[in-house]
């Protein structure tokens, strides 16, 4: 059996798959990829099914032995210069690892988080039908450490065909997200404030949620208790302080907090790669 | 009843809002059983239905199938003659006395009020298995504790606002605390890892001297 030794994290790597819909009524939110599309590309690349898990690298940092065979790899998500043995292969390529080689992934410059996928993808033991870990209440394979040993599953029958996969560059500067107005957004005095600032990546962000720091946004009757709804990634929360919350993969599946827009779909993977100080500008789409 | 109000959220979900969680726990369970295609998840809050879907394509033609739906009066009004979950507690909560005092009767009234009526399992959140109850002893309405504990041992038992809740496992926490239970409210590696689902109703009977 092929098995990965972490040799050392960066300040976070978790095993993610596409999480576990349809639990949150029972209080599991989905979790999974933050940044889906690169952990698909990763699979992708590799002719993994969808479900297979990745490890999702938060800002870089992440070293890896492989054992016991050689072993088809990619990595996608923020750009952080991975290399085997200490030569650069290039992101969003597969490459080939032979036994006993290291693959290291640097800090990359641009965005948050890399995906490590490998062919047969990271087989560790799931939780609720997921192999995902959500921050937010613990399930799933713990953290990554130095020492642990993944086991590599079985690939499926097909090759990989893409050798490189074409992707649109990561933004270094102010990233432009589109929403919905939300379900609450008659609650503040001035709702379309939300589109006119540039508000900036708080580095206290996580899975759980992306704070934004601005000029705060006022409720039309400070106090004014919501009753607790449901609750999406994606998902821009206002709390008491007027600074926005936009909800990720971990966030809590039930919110008191009114909703003033909701990032489209296709802007959600956006989200996941925002660096602490960058700046966002929420846009409502055109109808 | 009238057609409830469907509001968009963002392009993949809609959310419902209902009258009551009653209405709330009647359009999810007739959601469940219709079976949308397109619908991940089915999320009840205090006043609303939080429909999620697969797609953004799907928004439209449930919004559609939405507008068209309803819900009996009877479905709504809904009555238990039994409990679904009936969980013994230990009255001997550190907050018990305090809540007593607050809502002005003794501590085996607030033991009688809390085991006297059905309540029901309204909607999640907070952690996996943590359950809002609703519908109890209007009486035992208390405010949260000023200063959150930072540890609250599972099996906890306590109250805040209309509602009434247990601990499925050790966190922080500010619900006023009433008794404690040894029943496992979440565990991973059952089938139904959640001992109390939305929509259930539960009865809470004292065992022991406090």
């Amino acid at each position: 059996m092929i098995t990965l030794e972490i040799l050392q994290t960066g300040p976070l790597a978790l095993v993610e798959d596409l999480g576990r819909p349809g639990l949150a009524h029972i209080g599991v939110t989905r979790s999974g990829a933050a940044d889906r599309r690169s952990h698909r590309l990763a699979n992708r690349l590799l002719a993994n099914p969808d479900d297979r898990a990745t490890i999702e690298v938060t800002l870089g940092g992440l070293h890896v032995r492989v054992y016991g065979g050689g072993l088809d790899i990619a990595v996608t998500g923020a750009d952080a210069n991975p290399t085997v043995d200490g030569i650069p292969f290039g992101a969003n390529s597969i490459a080939h690892v032979r036994d006993g080689q290291v693959i290291a992934l640097g800090a990359p410059r641009i965005g948050m988080r890399s995906y490590l996928g490998v062919r047969g993808g990271i087989a560790v033991a799931g939780t609720l039908r997921s192999r995902s870990y959500d921050t937010l209440s613990g399930i799933g394979p713990s953290p990554l450490h130095p020492g642990d040993v993944l086991p590599v599953g079985e690939p499926v029958g097909n090759f990989p065909e893409l050798e490189q996969a074409p992707v649109a560059a990561m933004p270094d500067g102010p990233v432009e997200l589109r929403m919905i107005p939300g379900p609450r957004y008659d609650w503040f005095v001035d709702p379309d404030a939300v589109v006119r600032t540039e508000w900036v990546t708080s580095e206290r962000s996580d899975r759980v949620g992306v704070r934004l720091v601005g000029p705060a946004l006022q409720s039309r009757r400070p106090g004014r208790q919501l009753p607790s709804e449901g609750a999406l990634r994606g998902a821009v929360q206002v709390p008491p302080n007027g600074q926005p919350v936009i909800l990720g993969v971990d966030h809590p599946v039930t919110g008191g907090y009114p909703v003033i827009g909701v990032v489209r779909d296709a802007d959600t993977d956006l989200i996941a790669q925002l660096r602490p100080g960058q700046p966002v500008r929420l846009r409502w789409r055109a109808r | 009843m009238s057609a409830p109000t469907i509001r968009d959220y963002g392009d993949r979900a809609l959310l419902i809002e209902c009258a009551s969680t009653h209405e709330v726990l009647a359009v999810a369970d007739a959601l469940r059983d219709v079976d949308l295609p397109g619908v991940t998840d089915i999320v009840p809050g205090a006043r609303t239905v939080l429909v999620a879907l697969t797609e953004p394509v799907h928004q439209a033609p449930t919004r559609t199938r939405l507008a068209e739906f309803e819900v009996s009066a009877a479905a709504i009004s809904v009555r238990p003659d039994a409990a679904d979950v009936v969980i013994d507690v230990t009255y001997d909560g550190a907050d018990l006395a305090d809540v007593a005092a607050f809502v002005g009767m003794d501590t085996d009234g607030v033991v009688a009020a809390h085991t006297g009526t059905f309540w029901r399992v309204g909607f999640g959140g907070f952690a996996p298995g943590f359950a809002y109850l609703v519908d109890g002893d209007l009486g035992l309405s208390v405010p949260r504790r000023a200063e959150p504990r930072t540890r609250v041992p599972a099996g906890s038992v306590g109250l805040a606002g209309e509602f009434s809740g247990v601990y499925p496992r050790e966190s922080p926490g500010g619900w006023q605390l009433i008794g404690h239970t040894d029943a496992v409210l979440w565990d991973v590696d059952r089938p139904q890892p959640a001992l109390l689902t939305p929509g259930m109703w539960v009865r809470f009977r004292a065992v022991g001297s406090p």
